[in-house]
C-alpha cells in the first residue's frame, strides 16, 4: 500500500500523466484516498478521525484570523480580545468558533481514543499508530493550555501560575525549569508572549505527526469493530465514495453539535472568570482549567505531595504509550472480550467521575473519591488489561469481517450484544480463531 | 452502523439520541467546571434576549443606560462601550442625534493638538465612555478600599454556580442568562443581617453577593429614583431588571446577530446533513455491512 505506480491509475488527461510520472501525486491520492480498502463494517465511532481533521483545519484557520487582531501584550491582550469581540467584522464569530473548537476538538480526540482503546486498535499491527496518537494528545494538550492563557483573563493567568509552578516539584532543577518557562520570576509578559509563539507553532507540529499518524493508518489498515483483520477484498469497501460520505455525514452532525454550542450557549463551557483581566493580586476563589483537562487535575490534585502528584498526572498520560505491551489479549475486540468490557466501562465512568471532582474544592469526600478514581486508571491499564487477557475466555471471534456482517445483519449492530449474538456460532469451527490476535497479524 | 436497520424512519430517533449524548457529554464534563461551590438561591427571569430567538428590547435597553448614567457610572466604568455603539440597532438604538447629545454630556480630557497639553472637551460618538476616576487607586479610595468593577463584561463575568443537576440542564435549556439574573438578584438581594451575625463596617449584607455575603456597595436604587417617560413602573424590581438587559447587552453586544446567524447556519447544516444522510444511503444500499 505504501509503494506507487502499483494502481491501476490510468489518468486520462495527458498533463496529469505527466506530473504524476515525475510526482505521482496524483496516484498518490488515487491509491490513498479513493481506492483505499477499508473494512466495510465500520460503525460511527471510526468517524471521529475524520471528524477530528476537520476540527485541526478549523482551528488553525480560525487561530491564524485571530492572530491577526490579537496583541500578545499583557497590557492589550485583554483589549484586543474584546476589540475582536466587539469591533472585527464577525470577530466575535471567529473568536467563539476558536473557544468552542478547543472544546470540540477535545470531546472527539477522548471519542476518538475510547473507541481505540475499546476495539483494541493500539494492538498489532498497529503500536506506532496509537502511539503516534498518543504524541498528537499530548501536544493538543500542551497547545490548548497556552491558548487558555492568551485572553489573559483571571483564569488564563491563575491557570498558567498554578501549571507551570508543577515543575518546580522536580528535585534540584525544578525552581530554574520555572524560571525558564515564564522567563522571569512569575508569570507575566514574557511567559504571554512565548505562550503565543508556541501555540502558533505547536499546532503545525501537530499536522505534521498527523500526517504520519496516517500514514501508519495506511500501512497497517483500518482496524473494525470485530477487530478481525481483513481477509480478502470481499471485507473491504473503496474509501471513495463509501467513507467518504459517511464521514462527511457525520462530519456535518458534528458541526450541528459544533454549531449549536457556537451560536446559542458559547461561553457555557469557558469559566466566567476568564471575562475579568488578569489581576496577579487577585487569586481566584476556585482555579479550575478547561473542563478537558479536569480528569489530570484531579489526579495531581489527588496525590498529597506535590511531586507524587506531577509524576502520576503525567504517568496518567505516558501510560498510554505503552498499553499495547500490557494487554495480553490475543482478541482485540472488547465485543468477544466480557470481562475487558466491564473494566473498560469502569474505566470510562472513573474518568468522568475524574473530571467532575477536578471542579470540586481539593477537601474531604470529593479526594478521597478522586483517589480511588485515580487508583482505577492505573489499576486498569497496569493490571487489568495484563490479568484479564491472560484468564478472560473471549466469545467465539467470526472467521472474518464478511462473515460477522452477514451473521449480525439481523440485530442493531452497533449495539454489542444484539451483533454479538449473530455472530456467537462461527461457520467450521467452534474455536476461538487467532485471528484479531496481536501475536500473528497477517499481511494482506 | 447506526441505519442498518432497513426503517429509514427509525434512524431519526438514533441521531437524536447521538445528539443528546452529545450535549449530554459536553454539558457533563463541561458544565462540571462550574459545579464546585454552594449557591444563593437566583430566580430566573424572563428575558427578551434568552431563547433561540432572542432579542434585546430597545426601550429595555435606553432605560438600563439611564439608569447606569444616573446611578451606576458615578463608581462603575464602562470601558468598551463607545458612544457610537449606542446607536446600534440591534441594541439601545438611539438615534445618532440622541448619542450625540449623551456624548457631549461627558467630558474628555484629550492633548492639545497645537500645544501638547491636556485640556477638557466634550465626548463625541468615537469616544468610549469615560471612568469616573482617573486610575484604580483613586476608585478604591473613594470606594472605602473597594474597586467598583468595570460594567462592560460583567454580566459574562459572575461564576454563577447552577449545581448539579442545573449545570447540565443549562446546556439543554439553551440558558446563558446567569450573569443577568444574577445582576437583578445581587440589585434585589439587600437584606437586615441574621441577629447572630455580626456586622462587617462600612459593608452591607446581600447573601446573594458571590465573594461572602457582605458587599462594599450600598443598595443603588429606590423605588422612583428614575424618571421613565414611558409608564414602565419605576420600582426597584423594575430597575433591577432594565440595568441587568442593559449590562448584559453591553457584555455581548453581538447576541441578536449571532443568535439570528445561528439559526440560518443550524438550518443549512440540518438540511445538508438529511441530504448527506439520503446520499450515503443509496450508496450503501447494495452493501452488507
Amino acid at each position: 500500500m505504501s509503494g506507487h505506480g502499483s494502481s491501476n491509475f490510468q489518468p486520462n488527461s495527458k498533463v496529469v500523466r505527466w506530473i504524476d510520472s515525475r510526482l505521482p501525486l496524483f496516484s498518490l491520492a488515487n491509491e490513498q484516498a479513493i481506492e483505499f480498502p477499508t473494512p466495510k463494517n465500520l460503525n460511527y465511532m471510526w468517524t471521529f478521525g475524520a471528524i477530528l481533521m476537520f476540527m485541526l483545519i478549523t482551528m488553525m484557520v480560525s487561530g491564524i484570523v485571530l492572530a491577526m487582531h490579537y496583541a500578545a501584550n499583557t497590557e492589550l491582550a485583554f483589549d484586543r480580545v474584546e476589540h475582536i469581540m466587539r469591533n472585527v467584522n464577525f470577530g466575535w464569530l471567529i473568536r467563539y468558533i476558536h473557544a468552542v473548537g478547543a472544546s470540540m476538538f477535545f470531546f472527539a480526540v477522548y471519542m476518538h481514543i475510547a473507541r481505540g482503546i475499546y476495539y483494541g486498535s493500539y494492538k498489532a499491527p498497529r503500536e506506532v499508530l496509537w502511539m503516534l496518537g498518543v504524541v498528537i494528545l499530548i501536544l493538543m494538550m500542551a497547545t490548548a493550555f497556552m491558548g487558555y492563557v492568551l485572553p489573559w483573563g483571571q483564569m488564563s493567568f491563575w491557570g498558567a501560575t498554578v501549571i507551570t509552578n508543577l515543575f518546580s516539584a522536580i528535585p534540584l532543577v525544578g525552581p530554574t525549569i520555572v524560571e525558564w518557562l515564564w522567563g522571569g520570576f512569575a508569570v507575566d509578559n514574557p511567559t504571554l508572549n512565548r505562550f503565543f509563539a508556541l501555540h502558533y507553532l505547536l499546532p503545525f507540529v501537530i499536522l505534521g505527526v498527523v500526517i504520519l499518524h496516517i500514514w501508519a493508518l495506511h500501512i497497517s489498515g483500518n482496524n473494525n469493530p470485530t477487530g478481525v483483520s481483513v481477509k480478502s477484498s470481499k471485507d473491504t469497501v473503496p474509501f471513495h465514495p463509501y467513507i467518504t460520505i459517511k464521514d462527511l455525514f457525520a462530519m456535518v452532525l458534528f458541526m450541528l453539535l459544533y454549531a449549536y454550542f457556537v451560536f446559542y450557549i458559547p461561553n457555557y463551557l469557558g469559566h466566567p472568570d476568564n471575562y475579568i483581566q488578569a489581576d496577579p493580586l487577585v487569586t481566584p476563589a476556585h482555579i479550575v482549567p478547561e473542563w478537558y483537562l479536569l480528569p489530570f487535575y484531579a489526579m495531581l490534585r489527588a496525590i498529597p505531595s506535590k511531586l507524587g502528584g506531577v509524576v502520576v498526572m503525567f504517568a496518567s498520560l505516558l501510560i498510554l504509550f505503552v498499553i499495547p505491551w500490557l494487554d495480553t489479549s490475543r482478541v482485540r475486540s472488547a465485543k468477544y472480550r466480557p470481562m475487558f468490557k466491564i473494566a473498560f466501562w469502569v474505566w470510562v465512568v472513573a474518568c468522568i467521575a475524574l473530571g467532575w471532582l477536578g471542579a470540586q474544592p481539593a477537601e474531604g469526600i470529593y479526594v478521597l473519591l478522586a483517589r480511588i478514581g485515580t487508583a482505577y486508571y492505573f489499576l486498569f491499564f497496569l493490571i487489568l488489561m495484563p490479568v484479564i487477557g491472560l484468564f478472560e475466555t473471549p466469545k467465539p471471534v467470526p472467521n472474518s469481517i464478511s462473515e460477522a456482517v452477514l451473521k449480525g445483519k439481523s440485530g442493531l449492530s452497533h449495539e454489542d450484544e444484539a451483533a454479538l449474538r449473530g455472530s456467537e456460532k462461527p461457520a467450521g469451527s467452534g474455536d476461538v480463531r487467532p485471528d484479531g490476535a496481536p501475536a500473528a497479524p497477517k499481511k494482506d | 452502523m447506526l441505519e442498518t436497520t432497513k426503517i429509514g424512519g427509525a434512524v431519526v430517533p438514533r441521531i437524536a439520541r447521538a445528539a443528546f449524548g452529545g450535549v449530554l457529554a459536553l454539558a457533563l464534563l463541561g458544565g462540571a467546571a462550574q459545579a464546585a461551590g454552594e449557591a444563593p438561591h437566583i430566580e430566573k427571569q424572563d428575558w427578551s434576549f434568552s431563547g433561540i430567538f432572542g432579542r434585546y428590547d430597545r426601550a429595555q435597553l435606553q432605560r438600563g443606560f439611564k439608569i447606569y448614567r444616573e446611578s451606576c457610572g458615578l463608581c462603575h466604568s464602562l470601558d468598551y462601550i463607545a458612544f457610537r455603539n449606542l446607536t446600534d440597532p440591534s441594541g439601545p438604538a438611539f438615534s445618532e442625534e440622541a448619542a450625540k447629545q449623551i456624548a457631549s454630556e461627558y467630558t474628555i480630557t484629550d492633548i492639545s493638538n497645537e500645544t501638547g497639553q491636556p485640556f477638557d472637551r466634550p465626548a463625541t460618538l468615537t469616544d468610549h465612555v469615560p471612568s469616573p476616576y482617573p486610575n484604580s487607586t483613586a476608585a478604591a479610595a473613594a470606594n472605602g478600599g473597594a474597586v467598583p468593577p468595570d460594567f462592560s463584561l460583567i454580566a459574562k463575568a459572575r461564576a454563577v454556580h447552577r449545581g448539579f443537576p442545573g449545570f447540565i440542564v443549562d446546556a439543554f435549556a439553551n440558558y446563558a442568562e446567569n450573569g443577568p439574573d444574577y445582576i437583578h438578584a445581587l440589585l434585589l438581594g439587600y437584606e437586615d443581617p441574621p441577629a447572630d451575625v455580626e456586622p462587617v463596617p462600612a459593608k452591607f449584607y446581600n447573601p446573594v453577593f458571590l465573594a461572602g455575603n457582605w458587599i462594599a456597595m450600598p443598595p443603588p436604587l429606590q423605588d422612583g429614583q428614575f424618571e421613565y417617560t414611558d409608564g414602565t413602573p419605576e420600582t426597584v424590581e423594575q430597575y433591577s431588571t432594565d440595568i441587568s438587559a442593559f449590562l448584559m447587552w453591553a457584555a455581548e453586544p453581538h447576541l441578536v446577530e449571532r443568535k439570528e446567524f445561528g439559526f440560518r447556519a443550524m438550518i443549512f447544516l440540518a438540511v445538508f446533513a438529511l441530504l448527506l444522510y439520503l446520499t450515503k444511503r443509496k450508496l450503501w444500499r447494495n452493501i452488507a455491512h
